[in-house]
């Protein structure tokens, strides 16, 4: 094994001095050259769920910048989160002239933090992340709250139609991840901001993906918690198509799910991974040498957001409330301004009107503690992504 | 909160959720009383649940759904029985080796089609009537239970009816106890004249057919909806689990889904339980989710670890379950 990796690395150091030699220049030159690796979770085959986005994402935005993704692109697919695998499939990587690596599920993070060390010429980006360093590693993510606290709004306009102020949510899991917490907490304000009597209940799952309990606990939160409203954070539409079975509404994620639950869906909460895809590789291309990268790309945190076009919200649905359109696209504005965001001491109040008001109020978590003082700040990113583990007043697990 | 809708949507629930176990015991059941371990049951509900779901929208039509499900999960048994009876393979490996194949031919399909045009459920108008609630008159309006038990569709109803003619046929009928002898010891069957092949390949294409119809259920209650998870979603490997529970017998079987299935829906609903009676089921509420998801497994641990001890002792279990009958061996 080590006499295989060491002449996989001596192949990997020939053909990066012949592509050095022969260009010379900045590697956007030797865009013929430029290798794209990519470590996913499930299935490159995958036609729905979080794979099948990234892969989505990347093969986009290699189109997007002319590069040929049969030959230019090498996937080793459904890795485990194991660190010996993850390394493996990383040496296979690096073994076939990487110049690039993305790695997309979380568990990999300590296999890609261990092989920038030892393959300092190869470029490492970690999705869902929080690790990097000052030369060829570093992770992103994106600001879905942004997108949530949207969705959230066309959620609350739903609410005040209907007059059912319960609002339920199918989640993987609630505080024991910032990323599901944050995403409940943003679509938690976004409906509060329109509906401020609005209840939001959760039922976490325990797990990514689980398809029966998906449906099965959406279905629960209608009959028992007497929801009107499905919002979800799991892979599958049926959350949505248990509110469509069931005559309420719902706000989907990852993808715009209306062809899914055509009378119940509202808008979704979506990724656009190929703005990130194109960012990093153009990154890539342009520092000219591995070490470069993350002062090419600013920070060793990439963190997209409304403002980039990285996260987004699916096209309004027929089933939205009247007006819903005006006001998401002026709060939408107000984020991608950078004028306001959701985490801070400053809440929206949105009217009946559509009208849409600033006003100082404390960001207090269900227990009645004041995580952000009235007019405050925002929230630091990294709590966002790392440690938020409360949920906002009104939010409520069932 | 309605009190009473809650526990109604709870027992709702445990039928809604765990029937196609029935039909994956059962079908097991019969299988394993012609004495062959079939571990193939999760790919063979997968077979039948794409096949069924896909021919049954095509034809909008249910019965033709039910038909092609138990078509081609039989296909599958046959496939297994020409391996095991006529090849005389072991029995284990080609069941774990039918698994693999199910799902592989699953996804093959699914994503094949997928890519061409699914069909959505909602668009059959005789699907989804087909499987909507058909309340049974007067029972279903008893209260509480009534809702819970006796308002489902069809598919319910004839998961049990089959349940039930299995448990008549393998105890009450000159076929049925030819099988069992089969499955207790086929060259004592040979003896007296019985075709132990024949029986074999029979009742493994029948039960497999059975788990089929489980499978199409599976995918007809996730109302069609293809993702990359499949729709089986391991209730196959716990249908293997439930027939030792259900002690080899098809009627047992019912009680082993529900009892089963309380545990399993207990997840979803416990915290609607002691929402709703805060007083006598509020302890519900607190205890971790996760303990909820292992429950069922712990369940079957334990119901297999009973069962392995009572061992022998009133056992349903064939003699010679899992051994290949190889007549000139006799």
């Amino acid at each position: 094994m080590k006499k295989l990796i060491a002449l996989l690395m001596a192949m990997a150091l020939v053909l990066g001095l012949a592509a050095c030699g022969g260009n010379g220049g900045p590697a956007v030159d030797g865009k013929a050259d430029f290798k794209v690796g990519a470590i996913y979770i499930n299935s490159k085959n995958d036609t729905a769920g979080y794979t099948f986005a990234h892969h989505n994402g990347i093969t986009t935005a290699m189109k997007e910048l002319g590069l040929d993704t049969d030959k230019q692109l090498v996937i080793v697919d459904e890795v485990p989160e194991d660190d010996e695998q993850v390394l493996s499939a990383i040496d296979t990587l690096v073994g076939e002239g990487c110049d690039i690596i993305f790695g997309i599920s979380f568990g990999y993070i300590n296999a890609m933090e261990k092989a920038a060390g030892e393959y300092p010429d190869v470029i490492f980006s970690h999705g869902t992340g929080y690790k990097s360093n000052e030369t060829n590693f570093n992770n992103y993510f994106g600001r879905a709250y942004q997108a949530r606290y949207l969705a959230g709004i066309a959620a609350g306009m739903k609410t005040l139609e209907t007059g059912n102020n319960n609002v339920g949510y199918v989640a993987a899991y609630g505080t024991e991840y910032a990323e599901t917490a944050s995403g409940i907490n943003g679509f938690a304000l976004g409906v509060q901001a329109v509906n401020p009597d609005a209840k939001i209940t959760v039922k976490k799952l325990g797990t990514w993906a689980d398809e029966v309990n998906e449906s099965a606990f959406a279905v629960e939160l209608i009959e028992s918690y007497g929801c009107g409203v499905i919002s979800q954070h799991c892979d599958s539409a049926q959350p949505q198509i248990a509110a469509e079975n069931a005559g309420v509404f719902g706000c989907g994620y990852n993808s715009d799910m209306t062809p899914d639950a055509p009378k119940a869906h509202l808008t979704a909460a979506i990724w656009n991974w190929n703005v990130y895809y194109r960012t990093a590789m153009q990154a890539a291309m342009d520092c000219g040498e591995a070490s470069k990268f993350v002062e090419t790309m600013g920070s060793g945190a990439y963190y997209g957001g409304l403002k980039e076009g990285f996260v987004d919200v699916s096209p309004l649905s027929e089933n939205c409330a009247e007006g819903t359109q005006a006001v998401i696209d002026t709060v939408k504005a107000m984020m991608v301004n950078g004028e306001w965001d959701v985490f801070s001491g400053v809440k929206l109040q949105i009217g009946a009107d559509g009208s849409v008001n600033k006003v100082d109020a404390p960001l207090v978590d269900n227990a009645g503690n004041e995580i952000v003082a009235a007019g405050g700040a925002s929230v630091e990113d990294s709590v966002i992504t790392g440690t938020m583990n409360y949920y906002v007043a009104g939010v409520q697990e069932g | 909160m309605d009190k009473l809708g809650v526990i109604t949507s709870f027992i709702h629930n445990i039928v809604v959720y765990n029937i196609p176990l029935l039909y994956g015991t059962v079908g097991e059941i019969v299988v394993e009383k012609s004495g062959s371990l079939n571990l193939g049951v999760e790919g063979i509900m997968a077979v039948g649940a794409i096949f069924g779901y896909i021919c049954g929208c095509y034809a909008n039509s249910l019965m033709v759904g039910i038909l092609m499900a138990f078509l081609t999960a039989a296909l599958c048994g046959l496939l297994f029985a020409v391996l095991t009876v006529s090849l005389q393979a072991n029995q284990n490996i080609t069941g774990l080796t039918i698994t693999t194949f199910g799902l592989g031919v699953y996804f093959f399909v699914g994503n094949g089609l997928k890519s061409s045009g699914w069909p959505i459920m909602g668009n059959y108008d005789n699907i989804k009537a087909g499987f909507a609630d058909l309340p049974i008159p007067g029972l279903s309006s008893v209260p509480v239970l009534g809702q819970g038990l006796f308002s489902h569709n069809v598919l319910v109803y004839l998961g049990i009816a089959i349940a039930l003619f299995m448990w008549w046929y393998l105890n009450r009928t000159t076929p049925g106890l030819k099988l069992r002898a089969v499955g207790e010891d086929p060259a004592a069957a040979d003896s007296v004249g019985i075709n132990v092949k024949f029986m074999k390949y029979l009742h493994i294409c029948l039960g497999c057919g059975i788990m089929g119809i489980g499978g199409y259920y599976m995918g007809l209650n996730m109302s069609g909806s293809f993702n990359s998870s499949c729709w089986i979603n391991g209730y196959g490997w716990i249908a293997v689990a439930l027939v030792i529970f259900a002690n080899w017998s098809p009627a047992t079987a019912i009680l082993g889904t529900f009892v089963f299935g309380f545990f399993n829906t207990l997840r979803v609903s416990a915290s609607s339980l002691a929402a709703a009676f805060p007083g006598g089921l509020g302890w519900l509420g607190s205890i971790p989710t996760q303990v909820y998801q292992a429950l069922p497994f712990v369940i079957t641990a334990v119901v297999l670890v009973v069962s392995s001890v009572r061992k022998k002792r009133g056992s349903g279990a064939p003699a010679a379950l899992g051994l290949n009958y190889f007549r000139e061996e006799r």
